[in-house]
């Protein structure tokens, strides 16, 4: 699947905070590369995934500070561009659905008129156009009365459905990388699985790139080709999704053994134990 | 003793001695009036024994929220007859009803009081029920839940989710209860901390004979903590079945097949099957 360019290739990329009682180090060293493909990253909360995420887009804001050797998308040098020239990758070419859809809308505007103006600033359609782009885009996400949702405000639609605007609105512009933070953890199960299957159409057939943040071990395996393990920042492991379960690193095992299973009985759940020096050993 | 109806299984548990805690008959609720009413739950029965953990698993908008809020009194618009310990609900319950049964909510961000500290979200429920020693009973039910003293005279901005949850699990235990209902639990946390929270809930429930009803859209959570459960579709049960059956991957409904075979992960033919499950009158 790999082409001779990756998509994105981030080298040695870390994030400071700097705080009243010291600097906090968010990421420590992340390095990898993405081509056309579904690459996960997966860790508890505050391994640095969101961050990872938001670093690429240059949307770390001080007192965060982002350093890397490297950090290029499409062979552009995203460390080199200014404010203006992010603002032309921003959306059009890499995108990202963020967590949370109630603080990601605009709550003063019609949904509808929020993703037909998505398409009319990074294409060039008419307004009419724009409408029935963003109408379709609706419905292959799964809301089954796009007309009604069009017109509803934010507050009008539930979490699950503003998930899904948020990544009808981000898939429109048809951006080249779209980098999704658990972008389905407030989906039913199944609804959640006919997104993915969406995001999966579109890295196949168009050969989207795909970084999925999430925490889900079990969602990541089945559906990603690849993923990255990260805890205190650093990247643990990297493996092959189908091979997750052979996976020998004490954490990714700590993360797959504690997840509850329809098969097993009611015996307790291993706890997770963290070993600072992991941090030591990261790659 | 009334010999129920609707489940098999809770009429083996009496056969073995035990009796009903939780009687659900024909429970119906509705919000809104007319043409705009929408029919949340949708007269569902069933039953839970005492010290017995019963799951209620369901998408979002099935109603299975909507039961546990209706058993504990936080929804007034339902009809037909709840009971708990054999004597009936009202709309309005006593103190009396709350010092037998209380419930854990999904979000532990939202369920405690921002300017509380640990200390007073613990003391209130004390005051309120008129309990005595509030001193030594908060520093009791830290030490249950796996918090140490250093945590009682802390903000919940302070702590993390899970040590949130717990202190909102401590909450609930400290009127030393006989029913916990616990709303997705753990579906705000990371699966590292919802095992401990599960392993403590599970310890709890040992050691104070607690009877528990859990709501969840997780089938493997609730195939963990529940000996029995029942799925729910646009606010009815669609079935009723034990722990071994799920686990069997043996379920009637096709409802139930789908979410089983969702539980299974990502996988593309399966997804292009999946059909939507209309209400049924």
């Amino acid at each position: 699947m790999s082409t001779s360019r990756p998509l994105l290739d981030v080298a040695d990329l870390r994030v400071d905070f700097a705080t009243p009682k010291g600097v906090v180090q968010a990421v420590r060293g992340v390095s990898f590369t993405l081509g056309r493909e579904k690459l996960g990253v997966v860790g508890e909360s505050g391994s640095g995934k969101s961050v990872t995420g938001r670093a690429i887009l240059k949307l770390v804001r001080p007192p965060g500070r982002v350093t890397a050797k490297r950090l290029s998308f499409d062979g552009i040098d995203l460390q080199a561009c200014d404010e203006p020239a992010m603002r032309a990758i921003r959306g059009r070419r890499i995108s990202m659905v963020m967590q949370d859809p109630k603080f990601s809308l605009n709550p003063v505007m019609p949904v509808g008129t929020q993703i037909a103006e998505a398409y009319r600033l990074h294409g060039q359609g008419s307004a009419a156009e724009a409408k029935r782009r963003a109408l379709e885009m609706l419905e292959a996400v799964r809301i089954r009365d796009p007309e009604r949702v069009y017109r509803a405000y934010p507050h009008e639609v539930s979490g699950g459905m503003g998930q899904r605007i948020m990544i009808a609105m981000m898939l429109i512009p048809d951006p080249d990388l779209l980098i999704a933070d658990e972008p389905t953890s407030a989906l039913d199960v199944t609804v959640q699985l006919q997104v993915l299957a969406i995001l999966d159409d579109l890295v196949t057939q168009r050969g989207m790139g795909l970084i999925f943040i999430s925490h889900d071990l079990g969602l990541v395996a089945s559906f990603c080709d690849r993923v990255l393990i990260l805890y205190g920042g650093r990247v643990m492991e990297v493996c092959d999704a189908k091979r997750l379960g052979e996976a020998t690193h004490p954490y990714t095992r700590g993360l797959l053994d504690c997840l509850p299973r329809i098969e097993a009985g009611h015996a307790d759940l291993p706890v997770l134990r963290r070993d600072p020096a992991w941090l030591e050993q990261g790659i | 003793m009334r010999i129920c109806r609707c489940c098999a299984a809770t009429r083996r548990g009496w056969s073995r001695g035990y009796e009903a805690m939780i009687d659900v008959d024909s429970l119906s609720v509705t919000f809104g009036h007319g043409a705009a009413a929408v029919h949340a739950v949708r007269r569902i029965s069933f039953h839970v024994a005492d010290g017995e953990s019963f799951g209620l698993v369901g998408e979002s908008g099935s109603g299975k929220s909507t039961v546990l809020r209706a058993l504990s009194g936080l929804n007034p618009h339902w009809s037909g007859r709840l009971a708990v310990a054999g004597k009936a609900l009202e709309r309005r319950r006593d103190t009396a009803f709350y010092k037998q049964v209380q419930m854990v909510f999904q979000d532990p961000y939202a369920s405690l009081h921002p300017r509380h500290t640990v200390d007073r979200i613990l003391a209130e429920p004390i005051a309120i029920h008129g309990l005595g020693d509030p001193d030594r009973r908060i520093a009791h039910a830290l030490d249950e839940v796996g918090l140490g003293a250093q945590f009682r005279y802390r903000y919940p901005h302070q702590l993390s989710g899970g040590q949130r949850q717990r202190v909102a699990i401590a909450r609930a235990l400290i009127l030393e209860p006989k029913i916990l209902l616990l709303d997705e639990p753990t579906s705000a946390l990371d699966v590292s901390v919802q095992a401990e929270v599960l392993n403590l809930l599970h310890r709890l429930k040992r050691e104070r004979d607690l009877t528990y009803i859990l709501v969840s859209h997780n089938l493997a959570v609730v195939a963990h903590m529940c000996g029995r459960l029942a799925v729910m579709n646009h606010g009815a049960i669609v079935e009723e079945m034990t722990a071994a059956q799920l686990r069997a991957r043996e379920p009637s409904h096709p409802y139930t097949k789908q979410l089983l075979v969702a539980s299974l992960g990502y996988d593309r033919a399966a997804i292009d099957q999946f059909e939507d499950f209309a209400a049924t009158a």
